[in-house]
């Protein structure tokens, strides 16, 4: 199969549903020079005149603007340039977009997807590198949607703009630049709460979200060489779970350690986390583990800033203190 | 504005409708203070000008999106008054199925976008639709309703530019009626003038009488016509008056008894229209279009009270597609 980049898979979603629904518009600030900030609207501008809308400095209208889009037609993508500015436009996405179906008893579909680039990267600091998807996890209403491949950037947000709910999607900056098969041709569409086994392993279950499924990835590469064998599940998306998956994954395991970039407190970690405690007691052969970022600001100094993610050394420690210590011979 | 010719119909029909609204309103507000509706209310009597003057301008298909103080609206844009009495009485054949209530209740069938809890919040809502618009090149307008209170809220000056810039089909219509809940807006703002705002945004900007039917009407049409035409989006402010408090609960410690009665007396849009229709003779039949207002508000409020509350199962239902 072919190798793309994640930063390809989402424009190719992105130019597969603009010519499949006329109707579809993309607003954004700074969507059109380069491609955008992060490049994705490469010739978009000479393609679909009359369909982008370059917008103003104007979170909270550019976020309105496109829900009422969506009411009335849609499907209607909003980027916001970073998952920090988020905050600027809550009020649009916590309070009318997530809420205006149940609002109206169901009159209303709303199929807006809000596209944004979120996490980590190098030393731009505490504005504009947070991972803050539990803060829409927390809200009904919304789907939140955190892909970690190529192909499931590309399936995952075609099947946003195919659905009439709002959706915010989560696109991790440092995954951009890297590759992975995605089929070509044909209809790449993921469903919503299905996760991903990323890997198969019988010691003990890694849920990890985002950034973290390929950290968790390499952890598990190097526990494998001390016996350790480890199950990896990619959620996909966070809201809506998958817990049959999960639950799967740890009734086989036994053991559970969640890992995601978010700080930790009150995190999606923290969610999966207490609902294998609760749904799963019986099958635990030890506490359930989280790893995240710890209860700080992003520093921007390398140094510091190194120590305020979960890394994979940290993941390979945690994973190896939750296995029983083997007796001495 | 040119001085357009109304016919003796559409002037009965003005009226009618205010009456109807504020025939809902009251009739509300009793239901409300014996117990028949839970939660609080936000009357729109003495702006009933406003919301039929706006509304019989604008076309079928065309869009608005309301305030907290939305029944008006939702009536002017040509909802059904015996599902909108059901709504506020949470019951399932409200258009919300009970769940919006007063503070959200929308008909997307006729184009109201929904009342909203958030001031200023209608503004972005209603520039989407007028977008959605320009792309499809449907033909139709949005409107925006928002109080003079809405006028400090940034959304105000985002979208005031956003649409001037992309020349939405957008009318902007504040309901000026000088109180926010309950600070006057001389208090809290620096404007004395909303319309001329506009102006900065390279924006047509009216400001008028909004008991002046005929004047809110013949506006509208204009700006909607300018608007269909793609050239862009009018500010619309027309000066009004709220004769009830903000909301039901509302003692009005900040202005008196003797200021509100003043308005009714001197500024009831529908007396002054009804004192001209009388004089002029084209309100013969008033005693029987009363009557038929005043069955129609009776049945609503049969119709919502023989209506079951939704059940227990509908808690989770709609939150999603």
């Amino acid at each position: 199969m072919r190798e793309i980049t994640y930063r390809d898979a989402i424009r190719e979603a992105l130019s597969e549903e603009m010519e499949r629904q006329p109707s579809m518009i993309i607003i954004g600030e700074d969507i059109l020079p380069g491609g955008g900030t992060f490049g994705i609207h490469q010739g978009f501008g000479e393609r679909f005149p009359g369909r982008m809308f370059e917008a103003p400095i104007s979170e909270a209208a550019i976020i309105g603007t496109a829900l009422g889009a969506a009411l009335t037609g849609g499907p209607a993508v909003a980027e916001i340039m970073y998952s920090d500015f988020l905050t600027v436009c809550m009020d649009e996405i916590v309070n009318q977009a997530a809420k205006i179906r149940y609002m109206t008893g169901g009159q209303a579909r709303v199929p807006l997807v809000i596209r944004t680039p979120c996490g980590m990267t190098k030393g731009i600091a505490a504005q504009h590198s947070q991972s803050i998807e539990a803060w829409f996890a927390h809200v009904p209403g919304l789907r939140v949607v955190m892909p970690s491949t190529p192909a499931d950037a590309k399936g995952l947000l075609k099947t946003a703009l195919r659905g009439a709910d709002p959706v915010v999607f989560l696109e991790h900056k440092l995954l951009y630049a890297t590759k992975g098969p995605v089929q070509e041709g044909g209809e790449l569409l993921i469903p919503f709460g299905s996760a991903a086994v990323v890997r198969e392993g019988s010691d003990l279950t890694i849920v990890a979200t985002g950034l973290m499924v390929s950290r968790a990835v390499e952890a598990a590469t190097r526990l494998e060489q001390s016996g350790v064998s480890v199950e990896i599940i990619d959620p996909r998306t966070v809201s809506p779970i998958d817990w049959d998956t999960i639950f799967a994954s740890v009734d086989k395991t036994g053991r559970a350690l969640i890992v995601n970039e978010a700080t930790l407190t009150c995190s999606v970690a923290s969610e999966i986390a207490a609902t294998i405690g609760e749904k799963r007691f019986s099958s635990l052969d030890g506490p359930v583990r989280r790893l995240g970022s710890p209860f700080v600001p992003k520093p921007s100094t390398p140094g510091l800033e190194k120590l305020a993610y979960p890394s994979t050394d940290g993941i390979v420690r945690t994973a190896t203190e939750m296995m029983p210590r083997k007796r001495a011979a | 504005m040119s001085k357009e010719n109304f016919s003796s119909d559409q002037l009965v029909s003005f009226w009618r409708d205010m009456l109807r609204i504020r025939g809902f309103e009251q009739a509300a507000a009793y239901q409300s203070s014996i117990g028949k509706i839970y939660g609080a209310l936000h009357s729109c009597e003495g702006q009933e000008s406003c919301c039929v003057g706006v509304c019989s301008a604008l076309e079928k298909g065309d869009y608005a999106a309301s305030t907290h103080r939305g029944h008006g609206h939702t009536l002017a844009m040509g909802a059904r008054m015996d599902r909108m009495m059901a709504e506020l009485f949470g019951r399932v054949d409200g258009y919300c199925r009970g769940k919006g209530g007063s503070l959200h209740i929308a008909d997307l069938g006729v184009g109201m976008l929904g009342a909203n809890g958030i001031v200023g919040a209608g503004y972005a809502i209603a520039a989407g639709a007028a977008l959605n618009a320009k792309v499809t090149k449907n033909g139709r307008v949005a409107v925006v309703f928002f109080g003079d209170g809405a006028i400090t809220r940034g959304t105000f000056h985002e979208v005031m530019n956003m649409a001037s810039l992309w020349k939405l089909p957008l009318l902007l219509i504040c309901e000026n009626n000088e109180y926010a809940q309950y600070m006057h807006w001389s208090d809290t703002m620096v404007f004395d003038n909303i319309a001329a705002l506009a102006g900065n945004y390279h924006m047509e900007g009216v400001r008028l009488d909004g008991n002046d039917i005929r004047l809110v009407h013949s506006t509208v049409k204009a700006a909607a016509q300018r608007a269909r035409a793609g050239d862009g989006p009018t500010l619309i402010e027309l000066k009004t008056q709220r004769f009830n408090g903000h909301s039901s609960g509302d003692p009005q410690v900040y202005r008196s008894k003797a200021t509100v009665e003043e308005l009714r007396r001197t500024r009831d849009p529908i007396a002054q229209l009804e004192a001209e229709l009388v004089a002029t003779g084209l309100l013969g039949n008033r005693a029987a279009l009363v009557a038929e207002v005043e069955a129609e508000v009776a049945q609503a409020v049969r119709f919502a009270d023989a209506s079951p509350y939704p059940a227990d199962e509908e808690l989770t239902q709609h939150v999603y597609a």
